[in-house]
Parts: structure tokens; sequence; C-alpha cells
């Protein structure tokens, strides 16, 4: 592997570990925000305590999230720097004005809520969590935007005297007609994963706890059927999404949705093809399973429109681009295209299911605790709770790696964007480094989450601050929240 | 002065928000980690800092930002220059943030000893990024060997490192080190009660002590008499945090850290980056500078943006005002 090639896989590596914990952020932010809206109009108790383990899945998540996206900020400039250079001018303010605009709010305002709850007047304190919730809506937006400038590049001109793009247009970059496609589909399956682990909470502690389940049931059955709704009402909404952004995508990228089907002939009435298998060496597939009709109704809204192929895309692009290879690597984007849709909507479904069957106050059936079956059945809720993150991800390396040869798409290629003075060693050492930090991160989390989840969402976690030892202007307040080992109860410091 | 300046203006003080803000929270996190004080004592310690530390990392967004922003050519040239020196800070800032967050989420058994590996992780972090920041600004004053393109030539591995292994970069750890302790001590004592409140003030009182001697010193080796002016805000804190004002020792301690860090960005100004190899290829001002449009664009955002930023911030400080106690109470 060369450098570039080091340095992609590096970007890659760090980018989708970054988006394993930015939609959970998103969504367990709403999650949070309306979970504590709830409880404080019904007074229920139960509400309660699954606002506080809401906040701190949210608040382990989102710590994770922050040091690594740290990292993405500090990447163009790193390895990227010929890029950098390039559309900085473009890149940066959209950048900066996240920054400033969406995480200073995040960054704060997370600290207020989760720190506040004794300090501040309960409307300002629900205040904050929505603040929260919003600012990581906007962030996305915002940084989406960005993305989807590298995919479809509009509202710049490119500098006659130095060949850099220069931004001419704000609002047509943060408005592009992608990224309003783009954005929807990201922000509901971001919702998909929040729904996902707060179903995959709540069914294994009904699993795992069958008897001891009596004081927490309200609040493992509400966690349970509001993840499941979410994940269904999410899903319908990621399938709508993704069919509009397919079109959009169709217009700008047309070699990604060919690239997607594996389409190498234009094709009126094109079919979508279901499985595909192309032998060595060969440049068309032998074996097709295909259902007619149905990718060019997906890609143009009707059954018989013309959807343009791989081999005259690429003569195309060597007329306009010159010579090269324009065809980005198939297999992953044809079968990235179908696992992603593929698992979404099988947790969406499975959402579904939960829901029918709990229906009307109704536990897990009984076969599900028979000694031979509760081992085995231990296991849905972890890949309930993994399937829409990695849908998620599946979806990014999707479309990332469709969009090659590009960086910004028939604008600046990948190849000419990388540090110049950089070498293979440094990005080997560095990849290294992000690796090992990051798989301990990626274990610790983990570790952290499950006894988080195991606890339930009784009482025993909700320490409002985690660390006693607690603040008083006096020094001699509650004599319990300073005790060396406090007992479970009196973690429970949520005072209004 | 036209747009440029100011903005240069605004990225420095992005800088020396993160590193008087951080800092703190960084000195904090060194002496939770490494001063072997009882459990309910560091408990004490994170908790003053665990409220805010994500807000002031958040300056480093704001700062990192703002140079990609306004003058992207600089943000380019530092960062594929310093290229490990600076993995290894993003590599050391998340195992601090981290630890420091998930520390106080384990409940039940083990959990003193799950708070003092996270503690352990903290303070290790934490001196590693304080040290390397210090030693990034002193290069920066310094200068790098540039080449043309803005990168730092050379092709073996240790490029980005060589810059970092000389004396200049040594005195600039140290005293990231050592000014990251000062203030983390003054906030101990500005933020705490009791023996913790006491103890960090004698801390801060002999750490000001050798960071006034040490900026005396740096001026007499470097020979610019006005490196010795951050001698004066360090003597004032120590002197301060002795009488026991320790609001004003604060400042002192904040003051020193602003004034080293606006120091060594704005060295060479307009200048942003010196080329050692050849002057013609210094990083400059006017050079790196954004075009017109983008700079419209970010300065009418900031403009609404950043007062409101610092006001909700202040806010946050506001509330989490009290006194933390560290005096374990004995219940019965």
């Amino acid at each position: 592997m060369d450098v570039t090639d080091l340095a992609r896989l590096q970007f890659a590596v760090t980018t989708v570990y970054h988006y394993l914990f930015v939609p959970l952020s998103m969504s367990l932010s709403l999650l949070t925000a309306g979970f504590h809206t709830a409880w404080l109009r019904t007074r229920h108790e139960h509400l309660k305590q699954v606002t506080v383990l809401c906040g701190q899945l949210l608040l382990i998540t989102f710590a994770v999230g922050v040091v690594t996206g740290l990292v993405q900020e500090f990447q163009f400039g790193l390895s990227w720097s010929s890029f950098a250079r390039f559309y900085g001018d473009v890149f940066g303010p959209t950048l900066a004005i996240e920054g400033m605009l969406a995480f200073f709010l995040e960054a704060t305002f997370l600290g207020l809520w989760f720190f506040g709850w004794d300090r501040l007047p309960r409307g300002v304190h629900l205040a904050t969590i929505w603040i929260v919730a919003i600012g990581t809506q906007l962030s996305a937006f915002i940084i989406l935007s960005a993305n989807s400038f590298m995919q479809n590049p509009i509202g710049y001109s490119i500098d006659a005297e130095t060949g850099r793009a220069e931004l001419n247009d704000f609002s047509t970059l943060l408005f592009n007609k992608l990224n309003l496609a783009a954005y929807p589909h990201a922000a509901t399956g971001a919702l998909m994963t929040g729904g996902a682990l707060l179903l995959a909470v709540s069914v294994w502690n009904q699993l795992r706890r069958p008897s001891s389940i009596g004081s927490d049931r309200a609040a493992v059955r509400v966690m349970g059927r509001v993840g499941a709704w979410v994940m269904v009402v999410a899903g319908a909404g990621t399938a709508i999404t993704g069919d509009r952004l397919g079109v959009v995508i169709t217009e700008v990228q047309p070699m990604k949705m060919a690239a997607a089907e594996a389409l190498y002939s234009t094709t009126t009435g094109a079919p979508f093809s279901l499985f595909s298998y192309a032998g060595p060496g060969e440049a068309e597939p032998s074996i097709k399973i295909d259902i007619p009709g149905l990718l060019s109704f997906l890609a143009t809204h009707n059954f018989h429109g013309t959807v343009q192929g791989i081999n005259d895309l690429q003569a195309q692009y060597v007329q306009q681009y010159g010579d090269g290879n324009y065809v980005p690597w198939v297999p992953v984007a044809f079968w990235s295209f179908r696992l992603m849709i593929g698992v979404g909507m099988t947790a969406a479904a499975l959402a579904a299911l939960y829901l029918l069957v709990t229906r009307k106050d109704r536990d897990l059936p009984a076969f599900l605790h028979t000694p031979r079956l509760r081992p085995v059945a231990v296991l849905v809720p972890v890949v309930i709770g993994l399937m829409p993150l990695a849908a998620n991800a599946i979806g990014w390396i999707f479309t990332e790696t469709a969009r090659q040869p590009w960086l910004a798409f028939g604008l600046f290629k990948t190849g000419d964007g990388v540090s110049s003075g950089l070498t293979a060693a440094e990005v080997v050492i560095s990849l290294v480094g992000f690796t090992l930090v990051y798989g301990v991160l990626a274990v610790v989390w983990v570790r952290l989450l499950c006894r988080l989840v195991r606890s339930g969402p009784g009482a025993e976690h909700a320490g409002h601050g985690g660390d006693h030892g607690d603040d008083h202007a006096d020094g001699h307040g509650d004599p319990h929240a300073s005790s060396p080992d406090p007992g479970a109860a009196d973690r429970l410091a949520l005072t209004y | 002065m036209g747009l440029p300046e100011i903005w240069f203006g605004v990225i420095v003080a992005a800088w020396v928000l993160f590193f008087v803000l951080e800092g703190f929270d960084f000195g904090v996190g060194m002496i939770a980690g490494l001063a072997r004080r009882p459990l309910h004592e560091r408990d004490a310690a994170v908790r003053t800092i665990a409220p805010t530390w994500d807000g002031n990392e958040v300056w480093l967004v704001g700062a990192i930002g703002l140079m990609f922003a306004i003058f992207p050519e600089w943000y380019a040239s530092v960062l594929s220059s310093l290229y490990l020196p600076m993995v290894l800070i993003l590599l050391a800032l998340a195992a601090r943030g981290v630890a420091l967050e998930f520390r106080g989420k384990y409940h039940g058994e083990g959990e003193e000893r799950w708070k003092s590996r996270c503690d352990t992780v903290m303070a290790l972090a934490s001196l590693l990024v304080v040290a390397l920041w210090g030693a990034v600004v002193a290069v920066l004053a310094r200068g790098l060997a540039i080449n043309q393109e803005g990168e730092v030539v050379g092709s073996s591995w240790t490029r980005s490192i060589d810059p970092l292994l000389t004396w200049q970069a040594a005195a600039g750890a140290a005293g990231g080190v050592l000014t990251a302790l000062l203030v983390g001590a003054l906030f101990l004592s500005l933020r705490t009660t009791g023996p913790l409140r006491n103890w960090a003030r004698g801390l801060a009182f002999r750490v000001g002590g050798v960071v006034t001697a040490g900026a005396l010193v740096a001026a007499a080796l470097t020979t610019e008499p006005v490196v010795a002016l951050i001698a004066v805000p360090a003597l004032l804190a120590t002197v301060a945090a002795h009488l026991g004002r320790e609001g004003l020792a604060f400042t002192g301690g904040a003051l020193t850290i602003a004034l080293a860090t606006v120091l060594g960005l704005a060295w060479h100004a307009p200048t942003l980056l010196p080329s050692t190899l050849d002057p013609a290829w210094s990083v400059t001002m006017d050079g790196a500078i954004t075009s017109d449009f983008s700079l419209g664009v970010i300065s009418w955002a900031a403009l609404f943006i950043m007062p409101a930023v610092l006001i909700y911030q202040a806010f946050s400080y506001w509330v989490f005002r009290r006194r933390i106690t560290s005096e374990r109470v004995v219940t019965a």
C-alpha cells in the first residue's frame, strides 16, 4: 500500500468509528429530552429512571464522540493537507461555523444538564437537554453540507491564479439539494440506533432478570415500547428518505448508483438485482437474480425510466475529465448498498414484532425463558442493538467508497489530496496508534454500557453526577452525599 | 488594521482561552492522578472540572476550525508538518476525556480500583498533552524547516519529530507542564474546601515560584528580555497564593498562560509560520488568508455567535460556582 491508500484506510477507520457514536448521540439526546419532558408532565417515577439511564448512556457516548470527532477535524490538515489547501476556503467556514454554533452548545449544555439537577430551576433544566438535542441535529446538518459538497460540489468558483476552490454562495452550499436529501436520511437512520439501544436494554433486562423485574417493570416496559416505536417510525422514515436520496444521487452522481446496482450498460426499464456474482476476470456478472423495472423505478420513479450504466459513464467521464479509471469498487458498492437496506429493514421488522408481542401489557412469551433457549435468546438484544449501528456504518462506507476516485466529485481526485511530505511509515505509526487507542476505548465503552444496562433503569446507578464528594455551599449538607460509600438510594440525588 | 489582523487576534484569543481553560483541567487531572491524595479528595477534585471540561475543550475545536477557515494554509502547514506530535496529542486527549468522563459511571464492587485506574490514565494523558502543546508552541515560535509547499522537509518517519528535539522545545514542554500544574492547583484552591484547598494552595505557591524562576531563566537563555514579562503574573500568582488571595492568584496563573501563548503564537506576526530554510517560504497572513467572500461569511457568523458562546459558558461557570467539599463526612 502506498501513502494514499494508507491515509485512506486511516480516514476510513477513524470515520466509521466516530460515526458509531454520532448517531447514538443524535438519537439519545432527543430520547432523553423526550423522556425528561414526559416525566415532568406525568411525574411517573419510572420515567425519571429512564431519563437518568438515557442521560448516562448519552454522556458516555458523547464523550467518545467528542474525542474521536476532534481527530476528524485535525485529519484534513494532518494527512490531507493538499486537499485542505485546495478547498479550505469552502470547508473551513463550514467547519468553523459548526464548531461555534452547534458544538459549543452541545458540550456546554450537556454539562449543565447532567450536573444541573439540583442547581437549575426545572424549566431551565429541561431546556438545557433540548438545547443539546437541537445542537446535535444542527451539527449533523452543517457537517453533512460539507460532505454534500464533496459529493456534489456547488456554491464555489475556481480561482484562476491559485487554482483553488473559493466559496461564493454559502446558502447554496448549506442547502445543497443533496444535503436536503441526505440529512433527513442520516437523521432518521440515527434515530433508529438510539431506539434500538433502548429496545435492546429493555429486552435484555426482561430476559435476564424476569423474576426481579417487579419494581422496574414499568421502566423496562416503557423503554422497550418507546424504543421499538422509534425504530419502526424512524425505519419507515429511513426508507422514504432513502428513496428520495437515491433519486438525487442518480441525478448528481450517476456512477454511484450504477455501481450500487452493478449496472454496466445503460438500460431502459432497468431491473433491480437482488444478487449478482461476477467470476474472476469477468467484466459482467455471470449469475444474477433480478426484479424487472424496479431499479428504474427507484432511480427515476418510473418503471420505464433510463438508468445510465457503468461502461457508458466511464466513456463519458474519460471525454470530460481525461484518461483514467472512474469506476469505483463495484462489489463493495453493490453489497454495501444491499446490506445497508437489508440490515436496517430487518431491525425495523424485529421492532415491529416486539410491539406486536408485547401489546396490551403482555410480557415476552414464556418459551424464551426456558433453560435451553435462554442462553440463545439473550443474544437477541445484542443483535438488535447492533443492527442499526451497522446499517449506518455500512451506508457511509457505500457513500464514500462509491464516490472514488474523487474527493470532490468531478473536481479533485483522491490521489492528489494527500499531504505532499507525508511518509508511509508515519501513517503506519499513527494508524497503529489510532487502532490501539480506539480499540481500548471500544472495550471500555462496551463494558461500561453493559454495567449500566445490567443494573437496569432502577435507582442503583442513577447518581446525578457520578462522583460523590458533592458540593455544598457550607460544607456540611446532606451527609449521605459525601459519605465514602453511599448506598444505592443515596445516589439518587435528583432533587427538584 | 484590517479583517486579517483582527481575525489573527481572534484565533490567538481562542488559543488563549483553550490553554487557560483546559490548562486548569489538565492541571487538576495531573494532581488527581499523581498526588496520591485520598479518594474522597480526588473525587472532589474531579468534580470541580467535570461539568465544564467538555465546554472548555471545545475551544480547541474552535481554534483549529477558525485556523482552517481564516488561514487554511497555516492550518495545513502546521498540522501536516507536526504530524506525529499532533497525532499523539489527539490520542492523549482521547484517553484523558474518556477516563475523566467514565470514572464516575461505574458503581458497586471494584469502584475504587476503577476510579484509581481512570485517575492514573487521566493524569498521564494530561501530562503528555500539556508537555506536547508546550513544546509545539515553542517550536512554532522558533519556526519550522518548511519548503515552498509549506511542508516540513525530510523523508524519514522522524521528519515531524525532529523539530521537537531542541532545547527550546524541551523548555516549552516543561513550561507547559508547570503552568498547567500552577493553574490546576490554583483552581482547586478556589473551588474546594477543607484540607484539599489548603494543600492545593501550598502546591501552587511552590510551583509558582518555579514558574517565575523558569521564565527568568528562559529570558536569559533566549536573550529575549520580553520573555521575562511572563515572570510578572507568575510572581503575582505565587505571592497571592501565599497570602490566601485565591481569586487574585488564579488571575495571575491565567495571565501567565495567556501571555506565554500570545508570545509563542504572535512572535513573528504578521508571519504566521516562519520557514527556517528560506524566509520566502514562510507562511504569512497575507499569503494564507482565505477569500474575501469566505472571510465575510465567517465574520458575520462569528459576530453573532461568539458573544452568545461567551455568555452561556460564563453562565455555566456561574451555575457551578459553589465550592466543593472534600471533607470526609462520617455517618453514624
